[in-house]
């Protein structure tokens, strides 16, 4: 099968005390897309989130995982500080070079019913690979 | 896991052989059941870790051990820094200095039971609970800097708590060698909202009765009898402290080949102690842990104006404080000599045993409370320090349960309003904001406390003081 006839997905998968996130998709910057939904869903439904507000990214790092590792960490730091939800995310990666449009909304309790929030980003089961049909993985295990 | 891996050394202590690069064994204090349902990644951890430079005598596993990043959950290990040893931030985790504090009520559980939906109320109004919670704190440039310094002792000066308080937390709540220098813009940003805020997760604020003491004489030093009615309060440095382990895992990983440090798992990020890396980030995490005495000392504060609006002119005096994700710089016996020691505690508790000289004089003929916190809805308890835990792991002890289940399966399996109803039943009052986080906590996504407490007290970690039931539980 060729990548290109996969739809982007994302999933959860297991760690004992915490949760991995990843994304799967037919180009490197849709499967971190997907990798940034599947965190979103660590905390709540995204379709619940609306998406009203709009914050750029940028992040470089000399690797695919690095760059992950990153990517995630900006969006717990936004998240955090600026007490924000997002439903969907935009990315270009070019040369290391990751800029990003993330969008979404202020966290609302009664609306998102939030579960958790994610400390951090973490190497457990950090991957960023293709695989033999040319598509793409983006994983980490998130602290919770 | 297999226990075939392990070569068993009397009733709860198994051990590793060093093997490949491993320079000292691996023990995990635990039964055979307990062992058998830990994670063969318990065990790659363990051996990982002690393959680090300048590390000491064994890498240990607490009974609650699991899965954890780089370490296990419930790890701990000491680094000699004339050997070339390590810190690392992974073997703190990110949520530095998350513990337990316990404070007596005063109260007997007949004299609470007409007030329990009353005291919830006001528990869940004053002290600030879950994503997107904040305090009324603000910190500005020179409070943040006093809080990172002073930790529990700035927050006593800025009208928060009792000077008695101190006496009652370790390192008498304020963590000498603080550098906030090295704590980062960003991991003050994150902070300057967050001073007394519980968290979410496994965090929260217990009212809990004495149910059993297994150790009258030591519950009396302690102040604990049967029916009792304690608050315990679970949570650590907030933004903060994950801000600083998010950003120096990363240094460190990046930096292991500069320091000639061969790493079997990027995860297990360490620099020299005493690398500049090492030292920057033994600075920071102290002022992490500041964060997290400050931040618990807080909510006590929280707690006390809210349990006055329904008990007046009752007081909250301090049990203990203690931290469950730390390194600390510490002297211990080897092989006859007195060594200063880093010693690493990733999910595991400090218990120091009777006469140890930085206890206060009420510890001195007991040891050290240990606290460990049970799961929403299932019992804590109360242990104290041993001699023998010196030997048996540079007197340490678990923390609390661990998880049993994952929290996709949790949610899959339990509705948070089905689990406030049912535990309702039982006598548990919940306030939570989030009834989805209520089933990622369930009770039975958790280990046995209990299972992990009785093998703790058979190896000699710490002895078993008293048994804690939920009353009213506010989680984030």
């Amino acid at each position: 099968m060729n990548s290109k006839t996969i739809m982007p997905y994302w999933e959860h998968f297991e760690h004992g005390a915490d949760i991995g996130i990843r994304g799967i998709a037919p180009t490197l910057e849709q499967a971190f897309e997907q990798t940034a939904v599947a965190m979103t869903a660590v905390i709540t439904n995204p379709d619940q989130v609306s998406a009203s507000k709009a914050v750029s990214i940028r992040c470089v790092a000399p690797d695919h995982e690095l760059l992950l590792l990153d990517w995630i960490n900006e969006l717990v730091y936004e998240m955090a500080v600026h007490g924000l939800l997002f439903k969907r995310y935009l990315v270009a990666i070019n040369d290391g070079i990751l800029s990003a449009t993330a969008f979404g909304e202020a966290v609302d309790r009664q609306k998102h019913q939030p579960a958790v929030e994610i400390k951090g980003a973490t190497f457990t089961e950090l991957r960023v690979y293709q695989q033999p049909d040319s598509s793409w993985v983006a994983q980490c295990v998130v602290d919770v | 896991m297999d226990i075939r891996q392990f070569i068993q050394r009397d009733e709860t202590c198994w051990e590793i052989k060093p093997f490949g690069a491993m320079r000292v064994p691996a023990i995990i204090y635990a039964d055979a059941q307990l062992l058998q349902d830990m994670d063969q990644k318990v065990y790659e951890q363990l051996t990982n870790v002690a393959t680090l430079p300048g590390i000491v005598e064994a890498a240990y596993a607490m009974p609650d051990a699991h899965w954890g990043y780089g370490f296990p959950i419930g790890g701990v290990a000491a680094f000699d820094p004339d050997q070339g040893g390590v810190v690392s931030a992974g073997g703190v985790g990110f949520d530095i200095s998350c513990g337990v504090r316990t404070l007596h009520t005063g109260l007997q559980i007949d004299q609470l039971q007409p007030y329990k939906q009353a005291l919830a109320d006001a528990l869940y109004r004053t002290v600030p609970a879950g994503v997107g919670s904040r305090g009324k704190i603000h910190l500005n440039h020179e409070n943040m800097h006093g809080m990172l310094m002073k930790g529990a002792k700035w927050a006593l000066e800025q009208g928060y708590g009792e000077e008695q308080d101190l006496e009652r937390i370790e390192e008498h709540g304020c963590m000498a060698g603080a550098d906030p220098h090295y704590v980062s813009p960003r991991a003050r940003e994150r902070q300057k909202d967050e001073m007394g805020t519980l968290g979410s997760g496994n965090h929260y604020l217990e009212v809990q009765r004495v149910a059993e003491i297994f150790d009258r004489e030591v519950a009396k030093t302690f102040g604990l009898r049967v029916d009792d009615v304690v608050i315990s309060i679970h949570c650590g440095s907030r933004g903060l402290g994950h801000q600083i382990g998010t950003e120096f895992l990363k240094d460190m990983a990046m930096s292991a080949s500069q320091y000639h440090i061969a790493l079997p798992d990027r995860e297990l990020a360490c620099a020299p102690l005493n690398s500049p890396l090492g030292k920057q980030y033994l600075g920071a995490m102290r002022a992490g842990i500041n964060c997290a005495l400050a931040n618990r000392q807080i909510i006590t504060h929280l707690t006390r104006q809210a349990v006055a609006t329904v008990f007046p002119g009752i007081h909250l005096g301090l049990l203990y404080d203690v931290s469950h994700n730390t390194c600390k710089l510490e002297h211990h016996i080897i092989d006859g000599q007195k060594k200063a020691l880093y010693v690493h505690r990733k999910g595991a508790t400090r218990a120091f045993g009777p006469g140890h000289p930085d206890l206060p004089p009420v510890f001195k003929e007991t040891g050290q409370p240990v606290l460990i916190g049970g799961s929403m809805g299932t019992s804590s308890y109360v242990l104290c320090g041993t001699k023998e835990s010196e030997q048996r792991a540079f007197s340490s002890a678990c923390h609390g349960a661990g998880r049993a289940m994952s929290r996709s399966k949790a949610t899959k399996q339990w509705w948070g309003r089905t689990l406030v109803d049912e535990l309702a039943a039982q006598g548990i009052i919940i306030r939570s904001p989030s009834m989805r986080g209520v089933a990622e906590e369930a009770p039975l996504a958790y280990k046995d406390v209990g299972a992990v407490v009785d093998i703790a007290d058979r190896a000699g970690l710490a002895r078993k003081v008293a048994k804690l039931e939920p009353v009213i539980c506010i989680k984030g």
